[in-house]
């Protein structure tokens, strides 16, 4: 009990340090209470169509009941949301939020690298992102390489501390990269420096057999290692463990998703001919701009699709993106979800799911899926987040509009029955936060010098595309 | 003959008969280029790049949305000779107009982005031979976007079908980037899409520390203060001595045409490009964002007689006070960037424009985008209308008032009779993301709704 008292105080003490970098969600909050109830909305179930007048009732972070009258315990939060929309909260299946590093791009095969190592829970942009009403995250590592590091999946769990983010019993996954940014088309190599292979997609396609060909004979020995254990054989060695190796043998066994960066239809074909010969399947191509032209072949592997609305022309390899491609796909029954892989536009994916609308007339309920439940099967955490359903989590944002239309807001954002986003919360503290930061300002120390060098500012921003796939203009050192 | 011109030759159909010279700059072309040459660049052949002709055109029993005034339901509009010729509830419809049914549809002005580089650049990454945005050095008043404007450009088909009618496409290198223009998206020739062809210099203001305009969000590096003020000075008095010189080379030239005994001036291609805008002919447009960078261009523009726009304008809410009271207007450009600081509130660009419009400010809203996703201003605006921005002032903010600040408001930006008819009829509300654009005309001329994107869409979409 101590040690626990102890500790929240030194958390909150780092919370009051650090609350004015980052000012918004770093208060201390109110306890949370057992039960919410959110009244007389018009609920976006996803998997069970659209409840008018309803109400939803949270309790201990799950989804308790939803229908109509219901009623809550006596300290029970209440919420009348009378003519607001109820929707699952946002998923975004490709970001690379909170990641302090996006790309171990020395090497052309990375798989022993993980994102869960970079992650930094104070960045600003994680509040953003739930004030759009997002709640959960796939965090990719980058497109640099064929085979890249391992992912995390989160919960944007804002103020918590950094392993109440890890989303529980999400699938594992791995990011591989097609085309241009593996082959380092766009990057500027340094005279003198020898090129890192491959530079041709023909080359891609040898980086991803040649280790999916050393990880079938490593899974082999350890296969036969094992079998000699149970044998009870004398005198055995254990196999010299292989980390690069691990996460392949994972996928080869189905434990692990691919999510495959790619922009062309060839080098879709590619990947999925080479996890047919391997025995593995794909589980999401990412982007996969030129899906929509070889939208049974991907449909037939059973992969899944998570993409842009409507980028394109940003690069050769983005020049025949087109924004039906999510309907196209969607009809020849590919699991679409629509993407960020930015921390600006994961701030509207409401109005990029309605773009399938526009673009291909998909259903109300066909785009509100691309960015809830599709992403989450994507995952493998569609029977915790992505629809309202009763056991499910409470991971859910209240709406002041339709979250398909462009003049709609969020109010409020919870993650497994706690706000971590509220409007009036927000602006009812901006008075007071506006008063310390010109104070801080005041203070001796903060004061800009009137010549000489600046003190070295907090951390800056990350650039908002340099570090995601569709930047890759970076300087290459080996 | 530019690059792009070629691409599009090589690309599409090949002259057998072409010279061997030519045939060797194709070939030298394709080894340059060989990633831009991979794929078609330059709308599909379908849409052929030919100007479609002007008719005459009734809209009828349509919710005609006028901006300017009020809405007209069960309305009439006739189009004739490029021009909205009529407009009302009881329009006698003229012989041979071909009429198209507008029940339950809507009659909007087109939409005009004021922050674009539509037809200078078609693939940014990888393809530098489609990029004319940016010339070589610091000092370009002569380079005028008009005359690298492609109208081939698969961009402006893409942007058009959405209901984006018109642009200002802007240079962007350097000091002085050169000369903006207004056009129309559809058209053979530059000039054919020219609605002004040198409509606003366009200055990046200079930045303490970096360079103003194009992509903020840069990892803060330690500054030496002094160093970074003497350079954003140096680069300030730069720009101040051309405009100067202009001045006086105006002076001079016309000096000498009333008087030819005195000795002849020189011509300069670029101070001569100068004059009409140190004169306060035609607008500057200042690429600004910060509170700084637009204070210091609103005393620049004041110093030297300038007529000043604020291109960008992301701490526009800060000076909003300032910007009425010298009547400088805005084109805001960052609605959806993150917001500059980290401690910024997370909707401190969304509620930029609400904060202009109450204060009385002068602005517009544009998607700032180089060419792919102009087609997306209306969600901008959209999203400036769900932070407090009144709905009709969301509207206006991507036609009326982009059309006034580039003054061109007695001819676009409104259905007003008299004006250019340049309107897209849609079957919701303009600038929701779920609304589809039935019928687009520009310039009095029926544009078909096709792209680059919907031709794809109909070769793929049905394919077994």
């Amino acid at each position: 009990m101590k040690r626990t008292a102890t500790a929240r105080i030194l958390l909150l003490t780092v919370v009051w340090c650090t609350s004015w970098i980052n000012v918004p969600a770093q208060q201390p909050r109110p306890a949370e209470p057992n039960e919410t109830l959110i009244r007389n909305a018009t609920l976006l179930t996803i998997t069970h169509g659209t409840l008018e007048n309803s109400d939803i009732l949270i309790r201990r972070g799950k989804i308790a009941a939803i229908g109509k009258g219901l009623k809550a315990a006596a300290d029970a939060r209440v919420i009348d949301a009378g003519g607001k929309f109820v929707m699952p909260g946002i998923i975004d299946c490709h970001s690379h939020s909170m990641l302090d590093a996006i790309n171990e791009g020395s090497l052309s095969v990375t798989s022993m690298v993980r994102t869960r190592d970079v992650l930094n829970p104070n960045d600003v942009d994680l509040y953003r992102a739930l004030a759009g009403g997002v709640t959960s995250l796939n965090l990719l590592h980058g497109s640099a390489n064929a085979i890249g590091g391992l992912n995390t999946v989160v919960k944007i769990k804002y103020g918590h501390p950094i392993d109440e983010f890890i989303f529980p019993g999400a699938m594992p996954g791995i990011k591989f990269a097609l085309g241009e940014n593996p082959k380092r088309s766009n990057s500027t190599v340094l005279p003198g420096v020898t090129r890192r292979y491959p530079g041709t997609r023909m080359g891609v396609e040898e980086v991803i057999r040649d280790a999916f060909t050393r990880a079938r004979d490593y899974k082999k020995t350890w296969d036969e290692y094992r079998a000699a254990v149970a044998r009870r054989d004398k005198n055995l060695i254990p196999p010299r463990r292989d980390l690069q190796l691990e996460p392949l043998v994972e996928v080869l066994e189905g434990k692990r998703y691919v999510h495959a960066h790619c922009y062309r239809a060839d080098e879709i074909l590619m990947l999925i001919n080479i996890a047919d010969e391997f025995g593995f399947k794909v589980k999401t191509f990412q982007h996969v701009l030129e899906g929509y032209k070889v939208a049974k072949e991907i449909a037939r592997h059973g992969a899944g699709a998570s993409i842009f609305a409507d980028n394109w022309a940003y690069k050769i390899e983005a020049y025949d993106a087109i924004p039906y491609n999510a309907a196209i796909m969607t009809r020849a029954g590919v699991v679409v979800s629509m993407n960020s892989d930015s921390d600006e536009r994961a701030r509207r994916l409401n109005i990029e799911a309605a773009k399938a609308m526009r673009y291909g007339d998909l259903t109300e309920e066909q785009a509100l899926k691309l960015v809830t439940i599709n992403p989450a099967i994507q995952l493998g955490i569609q029977d915790r987040v992505g629809s309202l359903e009763v056991g499910k989590d409470a991971d859910l944002a209240i709406w002041n509009g339709h979250p398909l239309s462009v003049y709609s807001r969020v109010d409020t954002t919870f993650i497994d029955g706690e706000i971590f986003f509220d409007r009036q919360q927000d602006l009812a503290q901006r008075a007071d936060l506006l008063k310390e930061r010109a104070q801080l300002e005041q203070a001796e120390p903060n004061r800009p010098p009137a010549r000489g060098v600046s003190p070295q500012a907090p951390r800056g921003r990350r650039p908002s595309h340099a570090d995601d796939d569709l930047w890759e203009g970076d300087i290459y050192q080996p | 003959m530019p690059a792009s011109t070629f691409l599009a030759t090589q690309a599409g159909r090949q002259d057998a008969c072409a010279p061997k010279q030519l045939l060797i700059l194709i070939v030298l072309l394709l080894v340059c280029l060989a990633p831009a040459s991979a794929q078609q660049i330059g709308n599909p052949p379908s849409e052929g790049g030919v100007t479609p002709p002007r008719g005459t055109y009734a809209i009828r029993n349509a919710r005609i949305v006028t901006v300017s005034g009020p809405d007209i339901e069960n309305g009439t509009i006739v189009i004739r000779d490029g021009k909205i010729e009529a407009l009302g509830t009881n329009v006698s419809i003229p012989s041979g107009a071909q009429s198209i049914d507008g029940r339950g549809l809507s009659v909007y002005p087109g939409m005009i982005d004021a922050g674009t580089s539509l037809g200078l650049v078609e693939v940014d990454q990888g393809a530098a031979g489609t990029v004319d945005t940016s010339e070589v050095g610091e000092l370009n008043p002569n380079a005028k976007a008009i005359i690298a404007v492609n109208p081939h450009s698969a961009h402006l088909a893409v942007t058009r079908v959405d209901g984006v009618t018109s642009a200002v496409t802007l240079p962007s290198g350097g000091l002085i980037s050169g000369q903006a223009a207004v056009i129309n998206l559809v058209g053979t020739t530059p000039l054919e899409m020219a609605v002004v062809p040198y409509a606003a210099l366009v200055i990046n203001y200079p930045r303490v520390g970096n360079r103003g305009g194009g992509f903020g969000g840069e990892q803060q590096q330690p500054v030496n203060l002094t160093e970074a003020l003497a350079a954003s000075t140096r680069q300030v008095e730069q720009i101040r001595k051309m405009l100067k010189d202009a001045e006086a080379y105006g002076r001079a030239q016309d000096a000498y045409a009333k008087d030819k005994t005195l000795p002849r001036p020189d011509q300069s291609v670029m101070l001569e490009a100068l004059v009409p805008y140190v004169r306060g002919e035609r607008l500057v447009i200042f690429r600004a964002d910060r509170e700084n960078e637009m204070r210091g261009a609103i005393r620049f523009a004041e110093e030297l007689k300038l007529k000043p726009v604020i291109l960008g304008g992301d701490d526009a809410w800060k000076i909003a006070s300032l910007l009425k009271e010298k009547n400088v207007p805005v084109i805001l450009t960052g609605i959806l960037d993150l917001p500059t600081r980290e401690d910024d509130f997370y909707d401190t660009l969304y509620e930029n424009a609400s904060k202009l419009q109450q204060t009385g400010v002068r602005f517009c809203i544009s998607s700032g985008d180089g060419g792919p996703n102009v087609r997306n201003l209306p969600y901008y605006a959209g999203m400036a209308a769900a932070f407090g921005l009144p709905k009709s002032d969301a509207l206006k903010a991507v036609t009326l008032y982009p059309a006034q600040i580039m003054n061109v408001g007695d001819r676009m930006g409104s259905i007003e009779v008299g004006k250019m008819a340049n309107l897209v009829v849609t079957n919701g509300d303009l600038l929701e993301t779920r609304s589809a654009v039935r019928y687009l005309f520009i310039d009095g001329r029926e544009v078909k709704l096709n792209s680059r994107h919907t031709d794809l869409n109909d070769a793929f979409k049905n394919r077994k």
